[in-house]
């Protein structure tokens, strides 16, 4: 039934082309034994592209189109499992080929949308108090190579009360897989997680196929109803994947050598988060390793417009200024009536804590309000920033007032008066 | 007429070549059928009998062989009354009856009715044996707070046109013909309540455009101030990620003092639009007291929303925007964000392998955002009334470097530049307008000259902060610190707003006027200050009154209390 064409017209890159009669646009074919999918028709001419790479493949091979697009299997049987960027499995688990969805699938209807509005409680202060994440968020960590992103991604996986949590693993070192396989097997989270692992050995296409994989599998849980975590890991990887592809293909490159829909194609992947009317929700946690820690860099730059806030992990912290959650303004107000406020004053007066560390690295006089600055920042450093603390927002925002009454007089801190009266823990230093 | 029809001859994305037989014009619409399904595409090149289409939906699917149909019009909109409140995607498809009849995701090749199919109550303003043109109303229906005017269609050509017959005041369906317009030839044109404008073509039905000299109130003090925007004008707002374009742009749509409001989420994030969506009927005019919903039209294709939908739907928005005006009405547009609409253009431009300009944007790029922002303007309109198009464009420049070519082309064109800046959005200082680098070629609220005073001791006060971090605080003397602090004190109390304080979030003219003043004058008192420390804590217990002169209502007692307390706390160091 299937017709087998054998007369592949050339072979460039990861792409093949082959004359061929009534093929679709996104159709699924295999090329030997790999997977490939079709990205161009011109007449009976139709492009490639070779899952696996088309290193070793003859002109005589043979192609047979299966007339369908890329689909995954999805059902409960995928928890607990790991699979390769074209759904193979990793472990050493039997092939699920029941109840199969198309990946990529339409986008969510805007309408259908509703306002985020339970946040996911983490334990880390810079987190919870400073950056809330909320439920259906998309955020990246921004970090660069040789901080611990993955770490922190797999402990907020473990503290965040989610019932499904989908691991998209690209261009991972194989020890990094095994470390967040390890982490979640003995943090008891691995029965309710599916892994989507391309390591940096797999071939370049598949790690393009893996957010795709990982999110149509989320979304299906999410309509059954589940609050479902996708961490994506790391997003520069897919980036330059698409960037490979892009290249070899020979379209016109926009910055960098990244190609010009950059913006769309993760724009695609991280609008997938959503909460659903009636049903779950999905939260995309990404990592985005910015190369020479540079923000400007294109992969970091879109991301930034893309998602809902950023992280930035650096030096072991998540820095106060630059990283943001857009959406904390949903959840925060009904956390605690001086959530906010705090919140504010507290960066500001760190900010000015930088400043003041400048002026005495370069050796000036510091002034009596300098001094106070350095003392807040420091404790604020030790006590709030450090990622090893671990308590609820409450006491994390009893420690945020005990800190400020330790280092400055009330009106010092740009908090309105209300809130100093009702909060400030020394109550003679008011009048 | 004859369908055109054609195949499908090759894909390569959302770019189809298409063989056709007959004829077809350039931006022409057609449609690919694929699975029964009808993909709309608009036709961007023709080279050598083969159409070039750019295909607004998904393209996966398509095969060589695909029948298309051709409709020889141009992509256009359909105008009618019930447009407002109403959430389009970029081809004015209503997103929640699509959510209706499609469910949770948007499926392609389904394209709905804009206009609701509804019957309005219509009161005849012209007679039979009038003389009409393009753009004249003929009659008004009553929409929420509006005489909605139903107008002859733009497009008409030709000047001697008269009014045949026109249907007598009562109740008629949206669709049916109310009038019947020949002209000198005897061709005849049957009107109704619909008309349908091509989004490329901006209309030009009117009699003279204006100077933009009347301010575009938006109640944040910063901008009506500082870097006051016009009814007519047009104004730029680029900034890096997270430097709050967006949060800025929503306080202006919900503040801002127009008839109509449209919004254009062109390529951006679902989630902002669902903010609008759910607050924004919620939220009261205070101009008119009922919901600012009911002033208000989105226009959402956002970033996972196929990416040729995005390149029309700022053209798409800015005709709603025209028809309004039509009517002698003041329409905002605000279009988040340029860049997105400019990025979609760059991809169609890769595919159809043009020569790429700076950073791969076409070559085109400057004059298809000049003719854009061309479209906005304050006109006299034949019948004598002035109307206006104020068009506000966020630009996400790569990278925040605004040395980039899509922002650099924006601002040839616009009247007022809010630059946002990453470190004021780092420091928690909003909005994050950029006071200095900042500019404005409008008219504000309070007394320009004024304004310039205070903007020279901000910029004197930079200035010293800048040298303070190279000679320090000690080695700067106490004059020079007192500028320093009453520049950080402008900054702090009257350049920062907080959105979302209720009283804060907005402010009204009258109370910027009136809070100008106090500054002004506490800015233009030199001070009996001597002692460093002293001058800090002067300033901070200035800062903290004035904050919480912000948290009081406008005209009550407590706001004059206020006030003077101020003016008696400064007063009080005032050198005599």
């Amino acid at each position: 039934m299937q017709k087998v064409y054998t007369k592949i017209e050339s072979i460039v890159g990861n792409v093949v082309t082959v004359r061929a009669e009534n093929v679709r646009l996104g159709d699924l074919a295999l090329v030997g034994d790999s997977y490939a999918t079709v990205i161009k028709l011109d007449k009976n001419l139709v492009s490639l592209q070779v899952f696996a790479g088309a290193q070793g493949v003859g002109t005589n091979d043979a192609v047979r189109f299966l007339g369908r697009p890329m689909m995954v299997s999805f059902s409960e049987h995928l928890l607990g499992r790991v699979f390769d960027g074209a759904g193979v499995p990793r472990d050493r688990g039997p092939a699920l080929t029941e109840n199969m969805i198309p990946i990529g699938g339409p986008s969510f209807n805007p309408a259908k949308r509703i306002l985020p509005r339970n946040m996911i409680r983490t334990g880390i202060p810079m987190i919870d108090v400073f950056n809330t994440l909320v439920e259906s968020q998309k955020l990246p960590i921004f970090s660069i190579s040789g901080e611990p992103y993955n770490a922190l991604l797999a402990r907020i996986a473990l503290q965040a009360e989610v019932d499904v949590i989908v691991l998209g693993g690209m261009g991972l070192k194989y020890d990094d897989y095994l470390t967040f396989r390890d982490t979640l097997e003995k943090g008891g989270a691995m029965s309710h997680t599916v892994m989507f692992i391309h390591t940096a050995a797999d071939p370049i296409v598949e790690c393009t196929l893996v957010p795709d994989m990982a999110l149509a599998v989320a979304e299906q849980f999410a309509l059954a109803g589940k609050k479902v975590l996708v961490l994506l890991t790391d997003m520069t990887n897919y980036a330059d994947a698409q960037k490979e592809m892009a290249i070899t293909m020979e379209q016109v490159p926009s910055n960098r050598g990244y190609p010009g829909d950059l913006y769309s194609c993760l724009a695609a992947r991280y609008e997938k988060a959503v909460d659903i009317d009636g049903a779950g929700s999905i939260t995309i946690l990404g990592v985005t390793t910015m190369p020479g820690d540079d923000v400007t860099h294109p992969v970091p730059d879109n991301t930034g417009y893309i998602t809902e806030g950023q992280y930035y992990l650096k030096n072991g912290h998540i820095e106060p200024f630059g990283s943001l959650s857009r959406l904390k303004q949903n959840v925060n107000g009904k956390t605690r009536d001086d959530h906010r406020a705090l919140m504010d004053g507290m960066i500001r007066l760190y900010a000015q804590y930088k400043e003041a560390l400048e002026k005495k690295s370069m050796g000036f006089l510091m002034s009596e309000w300098d001094e106070k600055l350095l003392k807040y920042g420091e404790l604020f450093e030790t006590k709030l920033m450090d990622l090893s603390v671990n308590i609820p927002l409450e006491d994390a925002l009893d420690l945020g007032w005990t800190i400020l009454a330790e280092c400055f007089d009330p009106n010092e801190t740009g908090l309105k008066t209300s809130l100093l009266k009702e909060r400030w823990p020394d109550k003679d230093a008011l009048n | 007429m004859e369908t055109v029809t054609g195949y499908v001859t090759g894909v390569n994305g959302n770019l189809a070549n298409v063989r056709f037989d007959d004829s077809v014009h350039k931006n022409e619409v057609g449609y690919i059928l694929v699975d029964g399904k009808r993909l709309k595409a608009e036709v961007i090149r023709i080279n050598n009998g083969i159409a070039s289409m750019q295909i607004y939906e998904m393209s996966n699917g398509i095969k060589v062989g695909d029948p298309v149909e051709f409709t020889g019009e141009q992509m256009s909109v359909e105008l009618g009354p019930g447009l407002l409140t109403q959430v389009f995607d970029g081809l004015q498809n209503p997103l929640p009856d699509l959510a209706e009849q499609c469910g949770f995701f948007l499926e392609r090749g389904v394209y709905l009715n804009p206009i609701p199919d509804r019957e309005w109550e219509f009161t005849p303003m012209v007679k039979a044996g009038d003389a009409v043109e393009a753009g004249e109303s003929i009659g008004s229906v009553p929409e929420g707070l509006f005489a909605h005017e139903i107008m002859v269609p733009f497009t008409l050509k030709g000047r001697d046109w008269t009014v045949k017959s026109i249907k007598e005041k009562g109740t008629y369906h949206v669709r049916e013909t109310i009038c019947v317009i020949e002209n000198g030839k005897g061709e005849i044109k049957e009107l109704s309540m619909v008309i349908t404008q091509p989004i490329k073509q901006a209309v030009k039905c009117y009699e003279e455009r204006l100077r933009p000299d009347e301010p575009l109130v938006t109640k944040i003090r910063c901008i009506d101030s500082f870097l006051p925007v016009a009814k007519g004008g047009t104004f730029c707002v680029p900034g890096p990620f997270g430097a709050g374009k967006t949060v800025l742009q929503h306080m202006e749509a919900k503040n801002g003092e127009a008839d109509i409001v449209i919004v254009a989420a062109c390529g951006e994030r679902a989630g902002e639009v669902v903010e609008i969506l759910k607050e924004f009927p919620e939220l009261e005019d205070p101009k008119t007291g009922r919901s600012l919903m009911e002033r208000t039209i989105i226009i959402c294709n956002t970033s996972s929303m196929p990416v040729a939908a995005r390149e029309a739907s700022c053209y798409t928005a800015v005709t709603l925007a025209e028809y309004y005006r039509q009517m002698g009405l003041d329409v905002l547009l605000l279009a988040d964000s340029t860049s997105r609409w400019a990025q979609a253009m760059r991809e169609m431009s890769g595919r159809l392998e043009e020569i790429p300009g700076e950073e791969a944007f076409p070559a085109y790029l400057e004059s298809t955002i000049a003719s854009f922002y061309e479209r906005a303007g304050k006109v006299r309109l034949k019948n004598g009334k002035i109307a206006s198009i104020t068009i506000g464009g966020t630009v996400s420049p790569a990278g925040g470097n605004f040395e980039e070519p899509v922002t650099q082309a924006t601002l040839k064109v616009v009247g007022a530049f809010h630059g946002l800046s990453r470190e004021r959005s780092d420091a928690r200082k909003y909005p994050a307008i950029h006071p200095m680098d900042s500019w404005s070629k409008y008219p504000g609220v309070v007394d320009m000259t004024r304004v310039e005073e205070a903007r020279s001791i901000l910029k004197h006060g930079n200035e010293i902060n800048q040298m303070m971090k190279v000679i320090g605080e000690e080695g700067t003397s106490a004059e020079d610190y007192i500028i320093y602090q009453k520049g950080e004190l402008l900054d702090a109390v009257y350049l920062q707003q907080n959105s979302f304080d209720p009283i804060d979030a907005a402010c009204s003219p009258e109370r910027q006027r009136k809070e100008f003043e106090t500054i002004y004058d506490a800015l233009m008192t030199s001070y009996d200050l001597e002692d460093k420390k002293e001058i800090r804590s002067f300033f901070n217990q200035l800062r903290q009154e004035f904050l919480d002169w912000h948290g009081i209502e406008f005209e009550t007692p407590e706001f004059d209390a206020q006030k003077k307390k101020i003016t008696e706390f400064y007063m009080s160091k005032a050198m005599k």
